[in-house]
């Protein structure tokens, strides 16, 4: 009969609408909860019906893999003589494989000697050029430069925005571990220590020479962190990275992670003691 | 969407916390950007790849209709803000300067992406633009190749605030209330290369120049002729022949005013403030003649 | 098979047996191409139609895949158009190649053997300044008509040139920072030749396409006539539509509201592609082919690797892809064709009027497999996942991990078993209700059935490709004809449909959903079983740099689209250069559009749309 299969998909545009209706029954309230597995199952492949993510307010977890534009790492004040270093050693291949030739190098020079010192002296990255295409943190033979996560980079203006210099493309090496745990880890097995190499060398440099100052320095406290947090794994700290965290277990400076959080929700708390004052 | 009184209240005028939810207090600036920013309808105007992600924004998983980026206009007539989703050529620049005169004031545009920023992994190429604002005035830029849904969201936020920095009471933020219709820009021509009208002039000093002293205008050349094998000696060997020449009289030429190249992309925004301070200076002298009568 | 010649034995001859027999018949005219990492046959221009056509009618290639030229400044100062021939029942190529001077470049134009070589042919006069005698319709193509001179000429250099080839040394290692228009006079990515008139500057590059339409610039006096009788009118469809995604523009005449012809304008995307690409090394160019049909990424990947590997593998020490790693680049190219045919039914719908309904539907599903990329490949579109000899990375072991960033929300799975759900699952069961909503669809049968008719001889002969090829009943599916990869193995059936209209397009389209999850099933237990295997041919990671030996390759994939190839031309491995020298892309969406104007001929206007919706064409890959 004419019109049945305008009638069938009709039907199914239906099913779809009470759909998403019996999900929000089955949710219940959870539906304007934002905890972590509710958002999971929403936007995974469980739910039925059409569920918005509310951006600003909740955001889709990116995962580790992703790649938005390039960041440089650099040691944190946790690495006792390396505090403040750049990992890149400006070989230049991060320049030479990127496609559409966005990174410009220039090489640091030892004002004394005038020989190259492994250490760039500026580093410019014009994202107006940038594909994200991540050769560059690929190919990096000292894991110094890597992607961010962090694509809210909206500007207003691009002249002075648009080409991130050394300064602020440099992030410490504690935000690459918060944002790509499983990869540090995994890096940090390939490099054979976590720290980089160039520091791992002359660390080991001072072992076999002279067995002096630099090795307990260069053994700092995140190692003996390693064998604590393989056993029992961190309990969740604040509700996000709590399960994969936990169930990666292996990562070496949970330790770190969990006094950084600490400080800051500690910090959070007497703010919102602050607040509460002002407002009584 | 639900009415949200709290985000119109204004700061200096509090209202008891019981009728927060009934009544606001506001300024008639801030009452204005309100009405504007939550109703800003992008024209459905796909580039390149960057519009599937627009495209993925407006689905129903981003849906930026929550912003109030309520439809997307087809018509430049009805639209208030020209996302430039992709990489702009050369050849499409034209109607994108002749959409963007079509569509009626106060407009954005939103550069998406880095090709629309400043010509992306395509700058190179012969027939790309690098940079809608080479051509029109751009309010935000989104970087990204291609900007997730969600950069593109915070993006379109950045737009709004930006709105809501505008105040009724400047000129230079509300040009289009000013005397007479605003000057389109004016549209490129697709000569032998792409030729901006607001740089005829330069083009002709150049020409000039060009006819005396025998040398190509921009840095075109064209090298006698390049051995194939070894590629990169060849290139090498043969560049500071070709080049050197070139490369000095491209720096012997005078750049623009300002030096930035971009700074006359901006000349409408700049012809806008110009023509508001005139306004207010007449205001003014209307205000000084009152007064003394 | 419809063109002609029944003369049994010669169209199943090997390749080597027509070039044998071809040699036989044309002693002058053909020669073997024996330079080294060439193959084929290399023709005299003075009889490349003759040969063309004994190729086409005797030897029985009828299919013209590609046809694109090559500059060889600097060796041999030269130019030369290369041609791909099929035969439309499988097997692999007959190359044959004309060669000319590069000043008055000119070969025969082909078009009256092949109608699929037009817009090839129109694509080498623009970028190449090689000259077509017998071409009906000899314009420029991507570039507008009066722009100076032709850009893909190895002399050519386009305002920013910087370098012949990348890496430039500018970047290192004294790499102070500057914006390329700083450095141009004008500010702009522009130059103009010496002997620009500024007195008369007038936009040339609108009339040309009117005139070819059989009209002058002066429409008025077309217009001006009295009575009842009707006027043909020329109506602008494009570059600004809502429907014809992206900047595709159509200059319809139109009778009333019946089309009399149709001329497609494009190059509002030229984006210079292969330009670009002879500059990059073979590394860099992979980001960029993800930019040429940014819907199914992977695909182009997938080409592109492939013809680089057949490069490579001309040299010594060539290690083959693992099976996981063809595992896995099935399994993503399959995932891809399965979001480009979601993608393309739901916007050719929209095209035909079911505004938005059902597109939302696909695209929600799309979003999950794009999560799947995201997790593995770092970018949901722009996926740059497969390497020369091997991948950018195995599967991670979960498809969201967490970040500590911001209050981001986690999604944790495990790859596979999102992977599962996701292939027995979901995607069959929006394939269902992608049938149950529209294939009984009445209205969408009346919109539909005996509209954008393409027969099957001329599918054939205007080197139609894909799903636009195997609606018109010609069961050519390059994962069966010319098989790569693990395809051989694979249980799959080619899904064909003979009505050529735009409803057998659809009908071909669902069926390939369904023979993408058959496969994606077969691909499971494969992914288990070489669990732990190197995703790299040679066990590590390939050098940044790979040394590509001297030859020509030409990688084939039967992307979403149609056929997808890549023709690259290597300068040689030894000197060292790791570019390539020649650099083309078959686009499928670019030769699918050569029969648009006969497939629409006779239809209404608000067919129009449809049609092109049902050939699915992606600009950035049309105009490269």
């Amino acid at each position: 009969m004419y019109g049945t299969g305008l009638a069938k998909g009709l039907m199914l545009t239906l099913r779809h609408f009470v759909d998403s209706y019996i999900d929000d029954i089955r949710y219940g309230f959870r539906k304007y909860s934002h905890s972590v597995d509710n958002f999971g199952i929403r936007q995974g492949t469980q739910t039925k019906g059409v569920i918005t993510v509310q951006y600003p307010d909740e955001k889709v977890a990116v995962p580790e893999r992703f790649r938005f534009v390039p960041f440089l790492i650099v040691e944190d004040e946790y690495h006792p003589t390396r505090a403040g270093k750049d990992w890149c050693t400006s070989c230049g291949i991060c320049a030479k494989v990127c496609p559409p030739q966005c990174i410009w190098i220039v090489r640091g020079n030892d004002p004394a000697t005038g020989r190259p010192v492994p250490e760039p002296e500026a580093f410019f990255i014009d994202i107006d050029i940038c594909m994200n295409c991540g050769y560059c943190a690929e190919y990096c033979p000292f894991d110094a430069i890597k992607m961010d996560h962090d694509y809210e980079l909206a500007s207003y203006d691009r002249t002075t925005h648009h080409i991130h210099d050394k300064e602020r493309l440099s992030k410490p090496n504690s935000y690459w571990r918060s944002i790509a745990p499983t990869r540090a880890y995994e890096e940090m097995l390939a490099r054979g220590t976590w720290e980089h190499k160039d520091a791992a060398k002359e660390a080991r440099r001072g072992k076999s020479s002279s067995r002096s100052a630099p090795r307990p320095a260069a053994k700092p406290a995140p190692a003996p962190a390693t064998k604590e947090a393989q056993p029992t794994p961190e309990p969740a700290v604040n509700a996000a990275p709590a399960p994969a965290a936990a169930a990666e277990g292996t990562t070496p400076w949970s330790e770190d992670d969990a006094k950084r959080e600490e400080r800051r929700r500690k910090a959070l708390e007497r703010k919102a003691r602050r607040a509460a004052k002002r407002g009584g | 969407m639900d009415l949200n009184l709290q985000e119109l209240n204004a700061t200096e005028f509090p209202v008891p916390a019981e009728l927060e939810n009934n009544i606001a207090i506001t300024s008639l600036s801030q009452l204005y950007n309100w009405g504007r920013r939550n109703s800003m309808w992008p024209m459905l105007f796909g580039l390149a790849c960057c519009a599937i992600e627009m495209i993925a924004t407006a689905s129903s998983r981003f849906d930026f209709s929550r912003f109030g980026f309520e439809v997307m206009r087809a018509t430049p007539r009805q639209a208030d803000l020209m996302i430039v989703s992709g990489t702009v050529t050369k050849k499409m620049v034209v109607p994108i300067v002749r959409l963007y005169n079509q569509m009626p004031e106060p407009k954005y545009v939103l550069a998406m992406g880095a090709c629309a920023s400043g010509g992306g992994p395509f700058k190179e190429g012969y027939n790309v633009v690098s940079g809608m604002d080479k051509y029109l005035p751009v309010d935000v830029y989104v970087p990204g190749c291609p900007p997730t849904p969600q950069a593109l969201l915070y993006g379109m936020i950045a737009l709004q605030r930006k709105i809501d920095g505008q105040s009724i009471a400047n000129g230079d933020d509300v040009p289009w209330y000013g005397a007479g219709s605003a000057e389109p820009t004016p549209v490129p021509v697709l000569g032998p290369d792409i030729i901006d009208p607001r740089q005829m002039d330069m083009i002709r000093r150049q020409a000039e120049r060009a006819a005396q002293e025998l040398v190509t205008l921009g840095l075109r050349e064209l090298p006698a002729a390049m051995q194939m094998v070894p590629a990169k000696a060849a290139a090498s060997a043969a560049a500071p022949a070709e080049t050197a020449p070139v490369d000095g009289d491209a720096l012997a030429f005078v750049l623009p005013a300002g030096g930035t190249p971009w700074t006359e992309a901006e000349d409408i925004r700049e012809k806008r403030r110009l023509r508001a301070l005139a306004r207010k200076a007449v205001r003014a002298s209307r205000r000084a003649s009152t007064e003394e009568e | 098979m419809p063109t002609a010649a029944p003369a049994a034995p010669l169209t199943s001859t090997t390749i080597d047996g027509a070039i044998d027999h071809l040699q036989a018949t044309y002693p002058k005219a053909v020669s073997a191409d024996n330079r080294e990492g060439y193959g084929g046959i290399i023709v005299e221009s003075a009889q490349l139609l003759d040969v063309a056509r004994f190729i086409r009618d005797e030897l029985g290639f009828d299919y013209l895949s590609s046809a694109t030229a090559v500059d060889y400044l600097g060796a041999g100062d030269h130019m030369e158009m290369v041609y791909h021939a099929y035969r439309s029942s499988g097997g692999g190529a007959l190359v044959f190649k004309a060669q000319t001077e590069r000043d008055q470049a000119e070969i025969p134009s082909l078009v009256s053997v092949w109608r699929g070589a037009d817009f090839q042919e129109r694509e080498a006069w623009d970028l190449y300044g090689i000259h077509f005698p017998g071409h009906p319709n000899l314009k420029r193509i991507l570039m507008w008509e009066g722009f100076h001179g032709h850009p893909m000429r190895k002399d050519w250099r386009e305002a920013y040139y910087e370098e012949e080839q990348k890496p430039f040394d500018s970047r290192w290692p004294g790499g102070h920072v500057h914006r390329a228009e700083e450095k141009n006079v004008f500010g702009k990515n522009v130059s103009y030749p010496r002997e620009i008139d500024l007195s008369r500057l007038m936009d040339t590059s609108e009339s040309a396409v009117y005139q070819s339409l059989g009209l002058g610039v002066d429409v008025e006096r077309v217009m001006d006539k009295d009575g009842f009788e009707t006027n043909e009118l020329v109506v602008n469809m494009g570059p600004h539509h809502p429907s014809t995604h992206g900047v595709f523009r159509m200059v319809l005449t139109v009778d009333g509201e019946t089309v009399t012809s149709l001329e497609p304008v494009m190059g509002y995307l030229h984006r210079n592609h292969e330009k670009i690409g002879e500059r990059n090394t073979y590394l860099h160019n992979i980001p960029f082919t993800d930019r040429l049909d940014y819907i199914s990424s992977m695909g182009n990947n997938h080409g592109y690797v492939l013809a680089v590997e057949q490069l490579l593998s001309l040299g010594r020490r060539y290690n083959q892809p693992t099976y996981r790693c063809e595992v896995l680049r099935v399994l993503m190219v399959e995932l891809s064709r399965i979001v480009n045919h979601l993608w393309a039914i739901g916007f050719w719908l929209n095209d035909i009027g079911a505004f938005f309904t059902p597109v939302l539907y696909f695209i929600q599903e799309r979003e999950r497999i794009l999560d799947f990329f995201e997790a593995v490949a770092g970018s949901r579109m722009m996926c740059n996942y497969m390497r020369f000899g091997g991948l950018f990375g195995d599967l991670p072991e979960r498809i969201k991990s967490v970040s500590n960033l911001t209050n981001d929300r986690a999604r944790d799975y495990n790859t596979i078993q999102f992977l599962t759900e996701m292939v027995s699952e979901r995607i069959p069961r929006t394939i269902d209700e992608l049938e149950q909503l529209l294939t009984q669809n009445e209205i969408l049968i009346e919109r539909s059935v005996g509209v954008g008719v393409l027969g099957a001889a001329d599918a054939i002969n205007y080197s139609a490709a894909g799903p636009l090829l195997r609606g018109s009943g010609v069961p050519y599916d390059i994962r069966r004809a010319d098989p790569y990869s693990i395809y051989d193995e694979l249980d799959f059936d080619v899904a064909v449909e003979d009505a050529g209209d735009m409803y057998a397009r659809y009908r071909v389209r669902v069926k390939e959903l369904r023979e993408s999850v058959r496969i994606l099933r077969q691909l499971l237990p494969r992914l288990e079983a070489t669990k732990g295997q190197s995703i790299w041919a040679d066990g590590k990671p390939g050098a940044y740099a790979p040394r590509v030996p001297l030859g020509e390759a030409y990688g084939r994939v039967e992307n979403g689209k149609g056929e997808l190839g890549y023709y690259i031309v290597s300068a040689g491995g030894k000197s060292g250069t790791s570019n390539p020298w020649r650099y083309h892309v078959r686009a499928p969406s670019f030769i699918n559009l050569t029969p648009m104007g006969i497939m629409s001929q006779g239809y209404k206007v608000a067919d129009i749309v449809g049609i092109l919706g049902s050939i699915d064409i992606v600009l950035g890959e049309t105009d490269r």
